[in-house]
């Protein structure tokens, strides 16, 4: 408790971290507060009213199928922080464990993840995305699946190297003549030791998360129609690009401001807490 | 006396720091006369790196001179532009630092940084690795023409700092400034490095300020000697005063825990007891007083004057008589 | 050097190997069949088990798997059964315009990312300074298929400065360098702050090392310093990000190709996903994995060659 009061008073210090700070309250309260911000329903269609420009009504204009854009972007925003929240905690467990594994256990098992986590991170994401799609089929858990698969080598590259360093320190090496466990060591002496940098560098990666989802959406092999996703928005509106560019915008918009406000909070925590967290990534 | 090739007068310089101002220079006295050997000895964090870099100035950006004149030749220093000051650095005066290992840019072959010093001399790039592979050889280093192709991570660290003493000379410097050359090198290269260096002097009548905190390696190299402490020059004379007729009782007491002096065998290496005060907030009085064996009221209460012992021989204290 | 060419590559063939493998795995152990896929709804179990035996699915998985890496490092990706070429012959005449594109991006993100980095460092702390920090980190921050929507939207329909899609006429080097813009414009972008973050913090990092400090007082003219004795040991970092990067700028080119229906690999691979074209989709994904991995061990070599330290750390 104490750490987040401090952190929130250094933050008064950096325009640059409060204005994303800012941001992000908005889009979570936005996803929080959907439904009752939304002005309709964001797959309820009406033809009449295809593809309007933006109105009393409709602030924001009305899609190819007549559904009004400001809702279905509202809806969007569950949508991007559910699948960041997700992915994020999914990779982080995942790199944890097998960045511990790899640092602590014995060195044939470091060799073989080091090799996982080398491997998976060689491929392309979007790519190794369209890869998995043929085999699972466009889908919300689809889309999980890359982003954790392309994203916890990171943390289970860091995590190992943290360990391997930590291990070697006088305190953890006495610890072991007196004849403490594995599970002590790691839970007890190393495991907190290494949580705060990497929930910094986790936190870095929500708005790299965010536009994976909606990059893949936006493909069309993402989240299924019709639930809302900023990346399916601007996915119906490209076909109509050039009557009706208000889609694009509107659609964009969410996007920008969510991975700006993520990332200006993100850099200035990391500057705060650590500069040179990130150099070795 | 000639002039000197540089005169420092009653020079101040502050840093500024979120903590308050750091004095980290008062009122230092110094000449280096032309072909002398200058030391300066005293404990790290005693302002010796920032007399140089103030003479040289190079200094840290929140390091400024607030009072006093360095003179070069006989002109006020002061007074230079950036461009006039680059213009004495690296031709007139030179300097050698403290760690080899990392003065030599790592990814630059030593001929390419050997030639680039020479940039204001309008002679051949072949004329000028000759003249670079002649000053390698100078300093022990064999087959200097090939091993200019080298990188400095080919060398060893002994080496390293032969080559940095080898371009600093190869400028032909009025004054060399060394910084703790040998600080990170062991005893047997320290010797060797030392020698090199008395030995070229002789060779290259250039004036030399010696900083060092190593007593047995001023006493070998230097004519001159100045003892420094929490920013005071305290006391400066000949190489003779300091070591056998030391005034300041710091001196004495560095001069009793060189382990070099030390006669009779001892479990406990001495030193001197207390802490440097602080630099922002001053005492009153005579700087040493805290750790000084013979404080008395006086030293609490008014600062030192310099008693002048001989010639060339001062010392802050108040129990020294002229 | 040969040691460590040879080690580092050793370690590259290790992973291609690996991934490879992985990929095979994953897309044969689709819960559709790939026959029946390619060959529609009509098609009879005889007609499956004779493609079957052509694919050679009807072979052990371990088989198939050697047999499949036997011939990619041959360079032989398999058939691709809807056009009846060589998957390899489709793949690299689509990587040559997705090589453009990465390179003409990554070109011009350094060539204004470099300067801007420098400045920052020369003249840190000024305004100016964290004007161009914020714009990095903005730039970093906006995905790029938002940029290429955005200009797609502002400077090829509503401007109408610039050609809205495709690569231009074959042959017609200014049509092409016109198509060419916009898309390494849009993925280009963020590179221009990671070079600039980058080069600015190596920059200030190798500005305070000791060797600079004794250049100085050498007198060297400042340019000098930050041009030649600086930014070389500045750039280190900024070859390896260009290295990793070139697989995040093949992901990003598959938007850019899409937004832009430029030809190119990632349009390839996305094409080849709705049409669950199996032969296609792995070959194009090992193709660019390779690639990839290729990039980040050259970036190493060279790192290693513009730093003689590193080449006797491995």
């Amino acid at each position: 408790m104490n750490q987040i009061r401090e952190i929130f008073f250094r933050l008064r210090n950096e325009p640059m971290g409060i204005f994303g700070l800012v941001l992000v309250l908005l889009v979570v309260a936005c996803a929080v507060f959907a439904p009752f911000l939304v002005t309709h329903d964001p797959n309820a269609l009406d033809i009449a009213h295809r593809l309007a420009g933006p109105s009393f009504d409709h602030w924001m204009g009305t899609d190819q199928l007549g559904r009004d854009v400001f809702s279905r972007v509202v809806m969007g925003s569950r949508i991007a922080v559910w699948v960041a929240l997700v992915t994020v905690s999914l990779s982080l467990g995942i790199g944890l464990v097998l960045g511990m594994m790899a640092g602590y256990g014995p060195k044939w098992m470091d060799s073989g993840l080091l090799l996982l986590f080398d491997t998976l991170r060689s491929f392309p994401t979007i790519m190794f995305a369209l890869a998995l799609v043929t085999v699972f089929g466009p889908s919300l858990q689809t889309v999980i699946i890359v982003i954790v698969a392309t994203t916890f080598p990171v943390y289970g590259r860091m995590v190992r190297t943290q360990t391997q360093a930590l291990a070697g320190n006088e305190f953890i090496v006495a610890e072991e003549a007196m004849g403490a466990g594995m599970m002590r060591v790691l839970g007890v002496h190393i495991l907190p030791n290494i949580v705060g940098p990497l929930f910094i560098v986790a936190s870095m990666d929500i708005p790299v998360v965010i536009t994976i989802e909606a990059g893949l959406s936006f493909l069309g092999v993402g989240v299924r129609p019709p639930t809302p996703s900023w990346g399916a928005i601007l996915n119906d509106g490209y076909a109509y690009i050039r009557n009706t560019p208000w889609i694009i915008i509107f659609g964009g918009i969410p996007l920008i401001v969510t991975t700006l406000g993520f990332t200006f909070l993100g850099e200035s925590m990391r500057d705060m807490f650590d500069p040179k967290l990130r150099k070795d990534l | 006396m000639t002039q000197p090739v540089l005169d420092i007068s009653n020079l101040c310089v502050n840093y500024q720091t979120p903590k308050g101002t750091v004095q980290a220079l008062r009122h230092i006295h110094l000449q280096v006369p032309p072909a002398k050997v200058v030391g300066l000895v005293g404990e790290s964090g005693c302002g010796k790196s920032t007399l140089i870099s103030a003479v040289i100035r190079l200094m840290a950006e929140n390091a400024h001179v607030a009072a006093g004149k360095i003179r070069f030749m006989g002109l006020d220093m002061q007074g230079f532009s950036a461009s006039e000051l680059r213009g004495i650095r690296g031709r007139d005066i030179s300097m050698v630092f403290q760690d080899p290992m990392t003065a030599l840019n790592p990814v630059l072959t030593i001929g390419r940084q050997m030639v680039d010093i020479q940039y204001r001399d309008g002679l051949s790039r072949k004329k000028k690795r000759e003249r670079a592979a002649r000053m390698l050889e100078r300093v022990g280093i064999s087959d200097g023409l090939s091993r200019l192709d080298n990188y400095p991570h080919q060398f060893s660290g002994g080496m390293r700092q032969r080559i940095t003493i080898a371009m600093a000379l190869l400028v032909q410097p009025k004054l060399l400034i060394a910084d703790e050359p040998t600080t990170a090198l062991d005893a047997t290269l320290e010797v060797q490095i030392i020698r090199l260096l008395k030995d070229l002097q002789t060779d290259f009548q250039c004036a030399i300020l010696f900083i060092s905190h190593h007593l047995n390696v001023i006493a070998e190299l230097c004519d001159y000697v100045g003892v420094m402490y929490a920013g005071e020059l305290v006391e400066k004379g000949t190489v003779r005063d300091i070591f056998h007729r030391p005034g300041h009782p710091y001196t004495r007491s560095l001069l009793e825990c060189d382990p070099s002096v030390i006669e009779e065998p001892t479990r406990f290496l001495p030193t001197i007891p207390g802490d440097i005060p602080s630099l922002i907030d001053l005492p009153k009085g005579c700087i040493f007083q805290d750790r000084c064996a013979h404080v008395m009221t006086v030293c609490r209460k008014t600062p030192p004057p310099a008693v002048h012992l001989g010639d060339h021989h001062t010392a802050a204290c108040h129990f020294l008589e002229e | 050097m040969l040691f460590y060419l040879l080690k580092r590559v050793g370690l590259a063939v290790v992973i291609v190997v690996v991934a490879v493998v992985l990929l095979y795995s994953m897309i044969h152990v689709v819960p559709g069949d790939p026959a029946s896929v390619i060959l529609g709804p009509r098609a009879t179990p005889e007609m499956k088990q004779e493609l079957h035996k052509l694919m050679g699915l009807d072979r052990p998985f371990v088989v198939q798997v050697v047999s499949f890496l036997g011939k990619v490092a041959r360079g032989d990706l398999g058939m691709d059964f809807f056009s009846q070429r060589p998957v390899a012959e489709i793949v690299f005449k689509q990587l040559d315009e997705t090589l453009v594109l990465v390179l003409a991006s990554i070109t011009w993100a350094m060539l204004l990312g470099i300067p801007l980095g420098c400045y920052s460092a020369v003249f840190r702390n000024t305004f100016s300074d964290k004007l161009v920090g914020v714009f990095s980190i903005g730039v970093i921050a906006v995905p790029s298929f938002v940029v290429a929507l955005y200009s797609l939207l502002f400077f090829a329909v509503t401007l109408q400065w610039l050609p809205a899609i495709g690569a231009g006429e074959s042959g017609q080097l200014l049509d092409q360098a016109r198509h060419l813009i916009l898309p390494a414009f849009a993925i280009g972008l963020g590179w221009v702050g990671y070079i600039a973050r980058l080069v600015r913090a190596s920059m200030l990092e190798v500005l305070n090392e000791n060797h600079i400090r004794r250049a100085r007082a050498f007198g060297l003219p400042e340019t000098t310093i930050v041009f030649h004795y600086a930014l070389k040991l500045a750039i280190l970092p900024t070859v390896t990000l260009l290295g990793t990067g070139i697989g995040r700028l093949i992901s990003s080119a598959v938007f850019a190709e899409i937004v832009f229906a430029r030809p190119g690999i990632g349009k390839l691979i996305f094409d080849s996903v709705v049409s669950r074209n199996y032969p296609l989709v792995m070959g194009a994904v090992v193709v660019s994995t390779v690639l990839f991995v290729l990039s980040t061990t050259i970036s190493d070599s060279i790192n290693a060659m513009l730093d003689p330290r590193v080449r006797e750390r491995l």
